[in-house]
């Protein structure tokens, strides 16, 4: 199964790396929500510090949306569906590949967009531990997400707004742990952050497990 | 009736929705048979390719390709079967040689065994590392051959294998539909290139209404055989 995961990851990220769309219109996107953020609330830096941890998670999940989105896309058309499923790849590498190839390209997304709320935002990092664990459990729950709904998406009509939908609620629970887990990191908000990481590392299994479990109904269905 | 046979349907239904798109075929193909399946536009023969190839589940009637029931479980057919569809089943962005390959490695072969297959379709060196939306539609429909052969499928299942071919392209299908066959592997193709596709296959079924109308049955065996192709 692991040569399915590094075969699919490795095919996707040729293709980014060809298309480079997370590059060109993922990246841009990020640092215009950070510009936009900071105009709208410039008056107020403790409120735009206050509130970062939390722009920093939703921006993180819209960029997901369009990154999750380009990722289904790209094994629709000209009867790749079927392609797929003549292949000897398992459906489960098939998710995992998936998801290991969204994982990569959020965190890169994730890295630009931090450098550049710690620039504009005046931002003090005290609990760097809590942000390096919070970044990849959190990322792994989207990225997991992302895999499930967008081949689900990417079969319908009207998709562009029927993922967002699909997806952000799924994961409200990991924009609520990690937003508290940031607001710890940044000391705007007390309480026990590591708790927040164990529920991030929880809700990443769940959604792993879940979409490991599906994936055979899934590629039938897509 | 074929000795070993590689297909074997009887009253088989297959419903898309509720519309059955096979509605009771019954067909058998012996091993290392080259059947040509002819009938007018949604006569059905495109469902039969997909059927066989395990993507479209038959709901009565019992149906066997390769020893597999495809009733109890018609995914596990899937990796012995080769389909070439209208659809190319390429990566658009990807090179020609990095969607063989990658399909090659999907398939559990040696991806070195990719550049034997892109030799064996004449796809030219120089085209190998464009991408495949930059290629014509006769050069993508030789990188989707290319990652058909690549497979080694022991049943060709080919829809339309001539269409958006020139004639030396036409030719290349011919020559390797017979060296499947004599190479031990079981072709199934539609084509509505009658006349070509009549000279290399061994046997011609109709199709109508989703059943077989007319079964040739197998040629006399001067015609049989890899040699008789072009």
């Amino acid at each position: 199964m692991w040569h399915d995961v590094w075969l699919v990851c490795r095919k996707d990220l040729r293709i980014e790396a060809r298309t480079r769309v997370t590059l060109n219109h993922v990246a841009p996107f990020v640092l215009t929500v950070v510009m936009l953020f900071a105009f709208a609330l410039d008056a107020d830096t403790t409120l735009l510090r206050r509130a970062t941890g939390g722009l920093f998670w939703v921006t993180v999940l819209f960029a997901a949306n369009a990154i999750a989105q380009r990722s289904a896309s790209v094994d629709r058309p000209d009867g790749l569906p079927d392609a797929l499923r003549l292949s000897n790849l398992s459906p489960a590498g098939m998710f995992l590949g998936k998801t290991l190839s969204l994982f990569l390209q959020l965190t890169a997304t994730e890295l630009v967009l931090a450098v550049a709320m710690v620039l504009m935002y005046d931002v003090r990092l005290r609990g760097i531990a809590l942000i390096l664990a919070s970044i990849p459990l959190g990322t792994l729950a989207i990225a997991a997400v992302g895999s499930v709904y967008g081949p689900l998406a990417a079969g319908l009509q009207g998709r562009e707004s029927i993922l967002p939908l699909l997806m952000l609620p799924a994961l409200a629970p990991v924009l609520l742990a990690a937003t508290n887990a940031f607001g710890v990191a940044f000391g705007t908000t007390v309480g026990p952050g590591w708790r927040w990481v164990v529920m991030l590392g929880m809700l990443g299994a769940i959604y792993v497990a879940a979409g490991t479990a599906t994936s055979a109904a899934l590629l039938e269905e897509t | 009736m074929p000795l070993d046979p590689v297909i074997q349907l009887h009253g088989a239904v297959a419903l898309l929705g509720q519309f059955p798109v096979l509605a009771g075929v019954d067909l058998e193909v012996g091993d290392g048979e080259r059947v040509l399946l002819r009938g007018p536009n949604g006569a059905g023969k495109t469902s039969l390719l997909r059927t066989c190839a395990g993507l479209i589940p038959v709901s009565s009637g019992s149906a066997t390709v390769l020893g597999h029931d495809l009733r109890a479980d018609r995914r596990s057919v899937r990796p012995l079967v080769g389909l070439m569809a209208h659809t190319t089943g390429l990566y658009d962005e990807l090179t020609a040689a990095d969607n063989v390959r990658f399909w090659a490695e999907a398939c559990r072969v040696d991806p070195a065994d990719a550049a034997g297959a892109m030799d064996r379709v004449g796809l030219a060196t120089r085209l190998r590392t464009v991408p495949v939306n930059r290629l014509s539609t006769g050069q993508r429909r030789r990188v989707s051959l290319a990652a058909m052969i690549v497979r080694r499928p022991r049943l060709w299942l080919l829809d339309e294998p001539h269409a958006g071919l020139d004639t030396v392209g036409r030719d290349l299908v011919d020559r390797l539909i017979g060296d499947a066959a004599a190479a031990g592997a079981t072709v199934l193709f539609a084509s509505h290139d009658l006349e070509r596709a009549d000279a290399v296959a061994d046997r011609t079924v109709s199709i109508v209404g989703g059943a077989v109308a007319e079964d040739t049955g197998p040629r006399p065996a001067d015609r049989t055989g890899a040699d008789d192709v072009a």
